[in-house]
This record gives C-alpha cells, sequence and structure tokens, in this order.
C-alpha cells in the first residue's frame, strides 16, 4: 500500500486522525492532514481504506 | 449467495461510495449506477469555493478516474434518468422505458436546487448544485471585461455565503439578501451569525434582510430584482441559493415509499424491503437523537452509502453481517475568507444556542447547539485542530446541556 494526499483539497475535518491515527495528523496551525506513514504495515490497512473513503474532501489517495 | 442486480441511483458521491461498498462488501452480481448528469462522479463541495474562485479547473473535482471505476466493473448510465420505482417487485424504470429489475435498490439521488418560477430561459440566472451550474457562474465572475459587476445573492445560507465571499474577492459588487438577518444565522444561531456578517462586512459585501420577489428583465437578461418589501436591487447576475429540495419526485407514485422531506427510512436506512437510502435525499431515524434525520452535508453522503450497502448486503444474505443501525456523528465545514467553521453533531432545529467568542479579532468562536434539554451540536472556527477533535467528544452522544457546556468550555479554556 502506497498513501498520497492532495493537501490543497483538505478540509481538516480530522477524520483521518480519528480512523487511523498512526498514519494520518494534523498541521497545528490550520488542521492541514500531515501523513505520518505512506507505506504502513498491513495492520493499518483497513483503516486507511476507511480514512480515504470517508475524508469529506477526497484528499487521501491509496494506491495498491 | 451473490445473484441478481443493484441498482444505485444517483450518481454523486453517495451513489460512488455505495457502489464501491458493494464490491468491497463482496457484491459480485450486476451493479448499475445511474446518473442524470452526463459526468463522471465528482464532488461538490468545491463547487461553491475552489472552482469558482477558478483557482482549480473542473478536471480536478472527479472522484476517482474512469481506470478506477472500470475495476468495480459498473453497468454505468450516465446521463439516465430513474422515472419511477416498484418497490414490491424492486424494479427501477429509466426516462427511456428500460425496466431493471433489481434485488436491491440504493437510492441516492440527491436534492435539487430550489429556483423561482418563471424564470427559464432568463439569462443571467444561476443556481449553483451542479457542475454545470457552477462553471455557468464561474465564467461570468470570471468575466473578460475586468469591471467589476453587480451581483445579488439570494439567501444567506452557507452556499450563498460561500459564493458571496468567493465573488466579492474576486472584486465584484455583492448584494447578499436573506431571510435572516444574519448569514448562516438560522443554522449556527446568533453568536456565530454575527462573527460571519462582521467578516462580510469587513469584506464589503452589503447584507440586506428580505426575501426575494422576482426579478426584473429587459432582453431576455436579468437588470434587477425586487424584494418583498418592495426594494429594488440592481443587479447583472443573480444567485439563487435559496435552498433545496430532495430529488424524490420520481419515487412519488409508489405509496409505499414516504417521500415528504425526502425519503423515509428506518435505522438502517431502509425505506422497503430491499430499497435503502443514502445521502442528502435518504432522511432517516438516528437512534442516538431519538427523531428523523436528513443532513445535507458531504462526509454523511459517503458514511449513509456505507452503511446502506452493508445494511442491504446483510438483507439480501450476501453477507454473514447483522444489519447496524446508523449512527454518525454529522459534520460539517465552511470556508469564507479564509476562515474554517467546522461543526460536529446536529445543529439544525435547536432550540438552544450558546456562543463562547474566545477572540473576535483572530474570529475564534466555539458554539454549544441543544434541543429539549440535550446538547446536540458543537462548532467550532479558529481553534487549532486538537481543540476541535475534543469537540467532537463532547456531543458525539446527545447528553445534558450543562454536562456538555462545562466539557466545552474546558475543552476551550473559556470561562
Amino acid at each position: 500500500m502506497n498513501i498520497t494526499l492532495d493537501a490543497d483539497k483538505c478540509c481538516a475535518a480530522g477524520q483521518c486522525v480519528l480512523v487511523a491515527p498512526e498514519v494520518f495528523d494534523q498541521r497545528d496551525e490550520d488542521g492541514i492532514v500531515v501523513l505520518l506513514d505512506a507505506q504502513p504495515p498491513a495492520e493499518q490497512h483497513a483503516a486507511v481504506h476507511e480514512a480515504a473513503a470517508i475524508c469529506p474532501a477526497a484528499a487521501i489517495q491509496v494506491h495498491a | 449467495m451473490t445473484v441478481g442486480r443493484i441498482a444505485v441511483v444517483g450518481a454523486s458521491a453517495a451513489g460512488l461510495a455505495a457502489v464501491e461498498a458493494l464490491r468491497r462488501g463482496g457484491w459480485t452480481g450486476a451493479l448499475t449506477l445511474i446518473g442524470d448528469e452526463p459526468h463522471l462522479p465528482y464532488d461538490r463541495p468545491p463547487l461553491s469555493k475552489q472552482l469558482l474562485s477558478g483557482d482549480w479547473q473542473a478536471d480536478r473535482l472527479g472522484l476517482r478516474t474512469a481506470g478506477q471505476l472500470d475495476t468495480l466493473d459498473l453497468d454505468l448510465r450516465l446521463g439516465t434518468r430513474a422515472t419511477a420505482l416498484d418497490t414490491v417487485t424492486r424494479t427501477v424504470t429509466l426516462a427511456d422505458g428500460q425496466r431493471l429489475e433489481c434485488a436491491g435498490v440504493i437510492v441516492a439521488t440527491g436534492v435539487r436546487a430550489r429556483t423561482l418560477p418563471g424564470l427559464a430561459g432568463t439569462a443571467g440566472i444561476h443556481t449553483l448544485r451542479t457542475l454545470d451550474d457552477a462553471l455557468g457562474l464561474q465564467t461570468w465572475l470570471s468575466g473578460a471585461s475586468g469591471a467589476p459587476r453587480r451581483l445579488v445573492v439570494a439567501g444567506n445560507g452557507v452556499l450563498g455565503c460561500e459564493a458571496a465571499a468567493v465573488a466579492r474577492e474576486l472584486g465584484h459588487e455583492v448584494t447578499l439578501v436573506g431571510r435572516d438577518p444574519l448569514p448562516m444565522g438560522r443554522l449556527v444561531g446568533d453568536g456565530t451569525g454575527a462573527l460571519l456578517a462582521d467578516a462580510h462586512e469587513r469584506h464589503g459585501v452589503r447584507m440586506l434582510t428580505g426575501s426575494l420577489d422576482g426579478v426584473k428583465t429587459a432582453d431576455g437578461h436579468v437588470t434587477g430584482v425586487r424584494l418583498a418589501d418592495g426594494t429594488a436591487l440592481e443587479a447583472d447576475t443573480v444567485l439563487l441559493a435559496i435552498g433545496s429540495e430532495p430529488a424524490v419526485d420520481w419515487l412519488r407514485a409508489d405509496a409505499a415509499l414516504d417521500t415528504s422531506d425526502g425519503l423515509r427510512c428506518d435505522e438502517y436506512c431502509a425505506a422497503a424491503p430491499g430499497i435503502y437510502a443514502a445521502g442528502d435525499v435518504a432522511r432517516w431515524y438516528h437512534p442516538g437523537h431519538g427523531r428523523h434525520l436528513r443532513i445535507e452535508h458531504r462526509m454523511n453522503a459517503t458514511e449513509q452509502a456505507m452503511a446502506a450497502a452493508r445494511n442491504l448486503l446483510a438483507e439480501l444474505g450476501a453477507t454473514e453481517d447483522e444489519r447496524r443501525p446508523f449512527t454518525p456523528v454529522p459534520y460539517f465545514w465552511s470556508d469564507q475568507y479564509g476562515m474554517k467553521l467546522q461543526a460536529y453533531g446536529v445543529l439544525a432545529g435547536a432550540d438552544r444556542a450558546e456562543t463562547v467568542l474566545l477572540d473576535k479579532e483572530q474570529r475564534q468562536v466555539a458554539a454549544l447547539y441543544g434541543r429539549d434539554g440535550l446538547a446536540t451540536g458543537v462548532l467550532a472556527a479558529g481553534l487549532p485542530p486538537r481543540q476541535i477533535r475534543g469537540l467532537r467528544a463532547v456531543i458525539a452522544t446527545p447528553g445534558p446541556w450543562d454536562e456538555a457546556h462545562a466539557r466545552l468550555l474546558a475543552a476551550v479554556g473559556g470561562q
């Protein structure tokens, strides 16, 4: 799994951090998403897929 | 067992999330996605923001590439309208008369922009719901003449306020007309509404309280508007942001469905056996709030579609899962002049709202909303992300007002 972000799309909802806190964080100043681990281990994959799916700004892309 | 067909009607965020969740959930049967617009599924929130401002081109709004959609093996029907649903036989009828017999149906037809009668064909009158709507308005806003022109925005809800902010930042003369004295006031209450009014005023938006009574035209082009109190305003372009109507006309013929204010569903998002709904069109029973809710927010479209898909597969016996009630913590955001509002829970229908103004200059605010003695929603602007995530916990489950209020103050360090 490889994750990419479109930070310009990010609306700072923070849903990804709630779902997958080991993979995503938010910048302190404006809440924009920060990628902690672009290639997370298998046990994180389900959470990452969910984070990508529910991101209200469609800012997270997951590549196989 | 996964036989037959599932039809998902509506190809926007909810419809797309539904077909993806159905495939992820193991549905290997036929899967039809029906959309009345000609475009591949795209994202709507940027329409009133990045697309309208000209920062983004339309191709950036696509939710999936054609290649990604191919992997779903869809029977994709774009530019196609569903005209009827028979809930007994689970048959969807299309505008061309085709009838699709289905094992299950997910209704995700969203809402339509409300308009005023008699304006069809009048140049300069816009709504802002679809990509084509947004491109039409954007073309005007980016007008080649370069001179600021006069825009009247009718409606001061979220959409009207966002569009007014973008148009003003592009240098147009903007008048924002709304029934509520404060921008978004009916949704966010007086405290936050006053903060928004201040922002619009500082940027030079003229705000009027009133409602549109009609438009003046010359040679088929709008030249101004009349308000109900007799006020006349000159305008080169008018944006109607006066609310929306659930797209349920096509469902009305089936007496088994309740289509008053959206398609009424139970806590599983089911409207009838094998018939589910998701997104802006769905009015479902939220057990945590103890009432039916219909939520026109982007995140709900996806979350509810995933829940509806899961529950439909469970009902059809296509998975081992049990059906589960859909009990989300709703979320919405709005951007105006670099100011971001974020809200969790339910603000609409509140009988009580209290705003804690933390710093007026920095536009830092937190607000609590409640109904029947319970706190149901919270809103924040200008707060650090950790604090905002903490506020979500305050109302994740509706609880006693006083308790939530104390937790809100503790979270934001207010008095």
